[in-house]
């Protein structure tokens, strides 16, 4: 991008939103990385007590800057002052000391240590060179006495303990050094629905306390809940500073995130309903403890969306129909032949191809090039008597890459270069080759920014209309509603409402999502 | 198709998606085929291995580098053609054995394992070829029973690592130990003499003036690259090794490919066998001693990630001829076991590290176009 398209003037909203002292003031920070300029001017002001979000799309510079704050990365120039002066943290732990805690998404705890262990992990107190066990026992149940969280026991063992649990050891740690600043990237996306009201109610016993909170999420309605005061970032710049969270209207925010203000872009429906060929037929199927008695249909040119929390059972619902995981109960049928089960191998021979929930773990060969990508699943058809045929791979890649508008278009680099919506498009590619009837979608725009959803959308529905069907699974409501033609919601494991999309609403879906989650606590 | 306008900005070109694979015109193909080579111009040899070959080109470097330091420090013997033809020669041969289990190791650790039981595989293949009752069914019978034997523990080893679930490290150290145990139980503890002139002549004769090991090792070395780089059994040893996940979602058999990979460590070690009884007109049950560390120390050497999914098969060859270089550098300047040994260690390590830098650097230099969140 070139300085002329610098974007909407930065915008300051009053100063008066927060009472608190400023611990920290960023001014014009820049960081580049051998070709890419990841922060391009970034102005932050946090004060104490607060807490501020930042707002941003995949690829704004979030995580850059928090890397910055944490002292992974050192910024190539611009102002870092905390509490006043100005700071250069050489490395985490210089940051640490400072006072400043960050708290990632891949939480960073060892598995195999107590809670205290974890919580004061690199600065145990000891003497003599000895760890002082009942000081730090003593010390780590005082600071989980003040997360509310006085029942976790300092000797369990971290892996012991369910996700909102880890979350809370890993504040243990920012308050066991004495952090006036806790950074939180998305803090929200392991927890469960119910699990985030008490993380709120930490968030505002720390705030009350006078320490400062930076926190990430790409949640709306969690921002203006908890939030006291948002800087939005777009392209490694902050396009609107010191917004007031709760009465800054969505459609200024989004428009500062993206330049655009509408969220979701979906392509028309084809007026005709689907009545092609009944493709998929799923009877009754089962796996103790994930999901219970489920059917379902999908027809040739039709998509099928199921919408349910984390945790509803729909990924290993749709990982079942793969084969990937066996059933206890139940069939699988592919245009009315029955499918062995637990076989990835027979599913993408009777014609389907998944793309699965974690792209890089599950799908990717990240070092090799984007066409080995594409032709995983298909490089043994092009092949001749088990010989690869390299020249026809990269002709089928290319004319994929080309039909997806994959952007870097030269399919020899290696897919760890790509974006992660690119990267998306190389999974989605792979089953474009060969003969996929039936394309199974789970999550398939996570971490994927705005621009390159809309094309993954009508990637997809161009798909459906060429006579593919589509199974899509989506925790966003309103890609569910607006990409598939037919919806089945998902509970604890169950089906509990099927119906055409055009008569459900985002409201009601939610509703019948979260109602058993709200009234009777956390899914099984 | 989508009808009506479209109320973004997305291609249109998306939407117009062929859904279905077209039936391939070759015309069209051999286009595309021909776009992509003028874009990258890249030549056939060089493949997509840019990487591996640059960092072969290093190892080359070292080797010559080696060859220099011999050079000089016994310039007296380096001064007679001849003398430096049998040299090269007899580095080659010292190579030859242990570069053919590493063709085998490399496919294995790039499948993202390892086996540690390739020196005792060797072991029990040479002594169970060279039984009298084996012998007396002479080089045939004597080649099939090692080869056999070799791709029998494999499997054994393959099994019971993708079926049994066992780690391959505990596996074959398992193997390690119980293939020497029967190897010593079949050979009482005695060397069994090879009569076999056939099997002996394999070490002692020439071809065109070069040994006859040479060019099995040749052969399997040829053999293993063109398994590694042209077929698809090569194509699914990275992708089990890079990912095991990704490529059992795009319907890859892992666990059968997992055995097919230990049975081909098995079968370079019954060939290995073979060469090494024809070396020593014997075998016993201590043959082959530590190969499994020249052979995974040779691979790393050679750039083959020990976590999986990258490695080549010329780097590996390498990594052999270096070590069989600096053996033979020790033995014509007069020098202990014990200080080769010392260097090994430090070439190993400052192998490592170099690729290290390398990768890093490469990353870096990959990683311009990546959008950083």
């Amino acid at each position: 991008m070139s300085a002329e398209d610098r974007g909407a003037p930065l915008v300051e909203a009053p100063d008066d939103a927060v009472a608190g002292e400023v611990v920290l003031r960023l001014t014009d920070v820049v960081k580049t990385f051998p070709g890419v300029r990841a922060l391009d001017g970034v102005q932050l002001e946090v004060r104490a007590g607060e807490v501020h979000c930042l707002l941003g799309q995949n690829g704004a510079g979030k995580s850059t800057l928090i890397k910055v704050l944490a002292g992974v990365h050192r910024p190539d120039s611009g102002r870092v002052e905390w509490r006043g002066e100005p700071v250069a943290f050489a490395n985490p732990q210089a940051a640490m000391r400072a006072g400043i805690a960050t708290i990632y998404q891949e939480l960073d705890l060892v598995e195999d240590l107590s809670v205290g262990e974890n919580a004061f992990l690199g600065h145990e107190p000891r003497r003599f060179g000895f760890v002082r066990r009942g000081t730090m026992a003593r010390r780590t149940r005082q600071i989980l006495g003040r997360l509310g969280h006085a029942e976790i026991p300092p000797g369990r063992m971290v892996r012991a303990l369910p996700a909102a649990g880890k979350q809370i050891v890993s504040m243990a740690r920012a308050l066991s050094h004495e952090a006036r600043l806790i950074i939180m990237d998305e803090p929200s996306a392991v927890l469960a629905h119910d699990e985030v009201g008490n993380l709120f109610r930490i968030i505002r016993e720390l705030t009350a306390q006078g320490i400062a909170v930076i926190y990430i999420s790409h949640r709306l309605e969690e921002i203006r809940e908890i939030g006291d005061r948002v800087t939005v970032l777009k392209d490694g710049r902050t396009t609107a500073a010191n917004l007031p969270a709760r009465d800054t209207p969505t459609r200024d925010l989004v428009s500062r995130m993206t330049g655009r203000t509408i969220e979701y872009v979906f392509p028309d429906r084809p007026s005709g309903a689907a009545d092609g060929a009944e493709l998929l037929t799923v009877e009754g199927l089962t796996r103790a403890g994930e999901f219970a008695d489920v059917s379902l249909r999908v027809r040739a040119g039709e998509i099928v969306g199921i919408a349910g929390l984390v945790g509803s059972g729909r990924s290993e619902l749709l990982e079942t129909v793969y084969g990937a995981r066996r059933p206890d109960a139940g069939s699988v049928r592919m245009a009315g032949r029955a499918l062995r089960p637990g076989s990835v191998g027979a599913a993408v021979r009777a014609g389907m191809g998944m793309a699965p929930e974690e792209r890089k773990s599950q799908a990717l060969l990240l070092g090799e090039p984007i066409y080995r990508n594409v032709t995983l699943a298909t490089f043994a058809r092009y092949a001749r008597a088990g010989f690869t045929d390299v020249g026809r791979e990269r002709a089928e890649a290319d004319r994929i890459a080309e039909s997806l508008e994959l952007r870097p278009r030269d399919v020899r680099r290696p897919v760890r270069t790509l974006s992660g919506g690119n990267q998306q498009k190389v999974v989605v590619g792979r089953w474009l080759l060969g003969d996929t009837r039936l394309l199974l979608l789970d999550e398939p725009t996570r971490g994927v920014d705005v621009g390159a959803r809309a094309e993954l959308y009508q990637v997809i529905r161009g798909l459906a209309a060429g006579g593919v069907g589509v199974l899509l699974v989506s925790s966003e409501v309103p890609e569910v509603l607006g990409l598939a033609d037919r919806v089945l919601v998902m509970r604890e494991g169950r089906v509990v409402r099927e119906a055409p999309a055009g008569e459900l609403d985002e409201n009601t879906v939610l509703d019948l999502v979260m109602a058993g989650s709200l009234m009777e606590g956390a899914p099984a | 198709m989508t009808e009506g306008p479209t109320p973004t900005a997305a291609p249109e070109r998306a939407a117009q998606l062929p859904a279905q694979s077209p039936p391939v015109d070759p015309a069209e193909t051999a286009g595309a085929v021909h776009k992509v080579a003028a874009q990258g111009r890249i030549s056939w040899w060089r493949g997509d291995g840019g990487e591996g070959v640059r960092r072969n080109l290093g190892l080359l470097g070292v080797l010559v580098v080696l060859i220099v330091i011999g050079a000089l420090t016994r310039s007296d013997l380096y001064s007679d053609p001849d003398w430096v033809w049998d040299n090269v020669l007899s580095i080659l041969k010292l190579a030859a054995v242990v570069g053919v289990v590493t063709v085998g190791m490399t496919f294995v650790i790039i499948g993202g394992g390892i086996d540690l039981s390739v020196g005792a595989i060797v072991a029990l293949a040479g002594v169970w070829c060279t039984t009298v009752a084996t012998q007396s069914y002479g080089a045939g019978g004597m080649i099939f029973s090692a080869l056999t034997v070799g791709v029998a523990v494999g499997l054994v080893n393959g099994l019971l690592i993708s079926y049994g679930r066992l780690v391959p490290f505990i596996a074959t150290l398992a193997m390690l130990v119980a293939a020497r145990g029967l190897a010593a139980e079949i050979s009482d503890k005695q060397t069994q003499v090879s009569d076999n002139t056939f099997i002996n002549g394999l070490a002692s004769n020439h071809l065109l003036g070069i040994p006859l090991l040479v060019y099995i090792l040749a052969a399997v070395v040829a053999a293993g690259w063109v398994l590694l780089n042209r077929t698809t059994f090569g194509r699914r040893t990275v992708a089990v090794g890079g990912n095991p996940e990704a490529a059992r979602l795009a319907g890859i058999n892992v666990r059968r490919h997992t055995v097919l990979l230990y049975a081909l460590s098995g079968l370079c070690c019954g060939i290995a066998a073979i060469m090494l009884t024809a070396q020593a007109n014997s075998a016993q049950a201590a043959m082959a001693n530590l190969y499994e560390l020249d052979a995974i120390a040779a691979a790393i050497i050679g750039g083959t990630l020990l976590s999986g999914g990258r490695g080549t098969i010329i780097g590996s060859l390498l990594g052999v001829v270096i070590f069989a270089t600096i053996t033979n550098l020790f033995a014509i300047n007069g020098l202990s076991t014990e200080a080769q040994n010392m260097v090994k260690g430090g070439i190993i390590v400052a192998a490592v590290l170099v690729q290290q830098v390398q990768f890093r650097s490469l990353t870096q230099f990959l990683g311009r176009n990546r959008l950083t969140t």
